[in-house]
């Protein structure tokens, strides 16, 4: 990280490696930790939603409940049902679970932390690809699931790998798409250089709106959360691909679900919320790195990242599933169109500022590209959507549409029991 | 450029992932089952992936993973559990001794050509003098990152040609969805 105090002497190559053997550790940790209340948090969460108690007993406020689920799972009985495919039948709760945990690698998590012995990036592997690489961790993570639905030689099973290879590679595409308009405004794929970038410009939440809506929503999907939970759909696959996995076996899926949320978040406030930056101030991004810069940075990160965890428990607790058909046309039909639309859009802007001669950090550029993206966000939501998708559930129906609903169904009242609509 | 400082370190992650990748590639043709077949296929993908890294050349790496691995053997994977391919044995491909001998001898040719093109000097046009290669490395560090290197050739000096390859991937993939489009008479 250029921008911070050259002062600060680089650590030795000893140092480096003791030093990110303690930050994989740490993170690991933590991670685990995590996922684990994580478990927890979605059971209170959706508690309190729903006007109950939640998990009370074990512990105070329930908090052991966490100890109680694990000590369970791994003491349950196993059973492995006859005729899966033994090695993929086994393999396939360990690949739904590892890209989550790889793709933290190349989160930077805080400020540099200086100690004695040099200056130490808060981050296990600051990579100049950092956001390819983690795109391309997250595409391998469809494997897990849909390794355990053919493995385990069940037809609901496999119906749930089917469902979520379509899925997953469908809105990994306008997943991809999304982040394209956020590496043109930083110009670069490191993921600290996009940190630094909102840093200085702003968060891309604000600059790039419908980008960031529509990378929330892909992630959604990726992480087969509801509303895209059609992989285990338990009223359509009974549970679908994890239908024949128990034990610990199954608890890993959970797990890596769990993973895959707090993974997602800490890519949406990367790319989208300045990742550790503290917003309203340049404090923590200049001047010398010191103890506290880099402990409150990561506080504002966990926090950020937390907010996100609970938005997604926060959802699945209030909306229904998407039918597949819906799933398919909203990833294709909507998302993919709109999210190339935005790209022209937020390049020719970017084009037409830099010609125009405006400095990147100015106040003009940053106030173009937010009222453009109010502009557009404006145009998306209230005139190209008129209440369809945002609020489907209680959008009143255009009175036309009725009508025309209407007469549909009196012309198939009418019809013959044998005859075919044409 | 860490080659020039840890060359122990380059040389037997080079050797030890270009060892699982030849490995994983035998057992991707001799395994029976297509979906075991496909998994070892991703294998070779990564360890491919893994030494596009360690020769400096990041991005293909990640676009390694990212397209082969991530999309296309997802898309194959598909296929194979939606035609849910029958019984192993009968998919049996090598077929008799006279394709086996084909087979043989076709990989001596291939092994034979790749001796030779390690022995022979490259034509000028395909190297870098090892100052040229520094000054590349350099690049790195400036506008644009890794990526800066790769994307100002391709969308300055050979924008015709990445824009008609483009236009060609969409042609295909239009025909495809026009192919697959049955039209069935009480089709809406």
């Amino acid at each position: 990280m250029p921008a911070l105090d050259p002062m600060q002497l680089e650590p030795s190559t000893w140092v480096f490696i003791i030093f990110t053997v303690l930050k994989m550790l740490a993170i690991f940790t933590i991670y685990m930790v995590g996922v684990a209340y994580t478990t927890l948090a979605e059971r209170k969460i959706s508690a309190w939603i729903q006007d109950r108690h939640g998990p009370n007993r074990v512990g105070p406020w329930g908090l052991l409940q966490v100890i109680a689920d694990g000590v369970k799972n791994f003491t349950k009985e196993e059973t492995m049902p006859g005729d899966v495919n033994k090695a993929l039948f086994i393999v396939a709760p360990a690949l739904a679970f590892i890209p989550a945990l790889i793709a933290w690698a190349v989160i930077p998590f805080g400020a540099p932390l200086p100690t004695p012995w040099g200056r130490i990036d808060l981050v296990v592997a600051d990579l100049p690809i950092g956001f390819l690489f983690t795109l391309a961790i997250t595409s391998i993570g469809v494997y897990g699931i849909v390794l355990a639905g053919w493995a385990s030689n069940n037809k609901y099973a496999l119906l749930g790998g089917l469902r979520s290879s379509a899925q997953m590679v469908s809105y990994e595409i306008a997943m991809g798409m999304s982040t394209v308009c956020v590496l043109l405004v930083a110009g670069n794929v490191s993921l600290s250089e996009i940190v630094m970038q909102q840093a200085t410009m702003g968060w891309n939440a604000l600059l790039l709106s419908i980008a960031a809506f529509l990378f929330l929503v892909a992630a959604f999907a990726e992480t087969n959360r509801v509303p895209f939970d059609l992989p285990e759909a338990e009223s359509e696959l009974i549970a679908g691909y994890h239908s024949e996995y128990s034990a610990m076996k199954f608890s890993m899926f959970p797990i890596s679900e769990y993973a895959n949320m707090i993974t997602a978040s800490a890519m949406f406030v990367t790319l989208f919320l300045g990742g550790w930056d503290i917003p309203f101030t340049l404090w923590d991004n200049s001047g010398p790195a010191t103890v506290a810069k880099a402990a409150l940075t990561s506080l504002f990160f966990a926090a950020k990242v937390l907010f996100f965890v609970f938005f997604y428990i926060w959802v699945r607790w209030t909306l229904p599933r998407f039918r597949y058909d819906q799933l398919m046309s909203l990833g294709w039909k909507l998302m993919l169109p709109v999210a190339l639309a935005y790209i022209v859009i937020v390049a020719s802007a970017l084009l037409a500022l830099d010609a125009a001669g405006l400095a990147r950090t100015g106040w003009a550029f940053k106030g173009a590209l937010m009222a453009l993206n109010l502009v557009l966000v404006g145009v998306l939501f209230f005139i190209l959507d008129r209440g369809r998708l945002i609020s489907p559930a209680y959008s009143r129906l255009e009175r036309e549409r009725v009508a025309r609903l209407r007469s549909v169904a009196q012309r198939r009242a009418t019809l013959a029991p044998g005859e075919i609509r044409s | 450029m860490g080659n020039e400082f840890y060359p122990l370190f380059y040389s037997f992650h080079f050797y030890l992932f270009g060892l699982i990748a030849v490995a994983s590639a035998l057992l991707f043709v001799t395994r029976k089952s297509p979906v075991a077949a496909a998994m070892w296929l991703v294998n070779v993908m990564f360890c491919l992936a893994a030494l596009y890294v360690l020769l400096d050349a990041q991005f293909i790496g990640a676009i390694q993973v990212l397209v082969y691995a991530g999309a296309i053997m997802v898309v194959f994977l598909f296929v194979v559990m939606l035609l849910n391919l029958g019984h192993p044995s009968e998919l049996s491909d090598i077929r008799g001794n006279a394709g086996r001998l084909t087979a043989g001898l076709v990989g001596l040719a291939l092994l034979a050509e790749v001796m030779v093109l390690g022995r022979a000097e490259f034509p000028a046009q395909l190297t870098m003098a090892a100052a040229e290669s520094l000054k590349a490395a350099q690049r790195i560090d400036g506008p644009g990152g890794v990526i800066g290197p790769i994307a100002a050739p391709m969308f300055k000096q050979h924008l015709l040609a990445f824009e008609l390859t483009s236009m060609l991937l969409l042609t295909a993939i239009v025909g495809a969805v026009v192919i697959g489009k049955k039209r069935t008479p009480d089709a809406r």
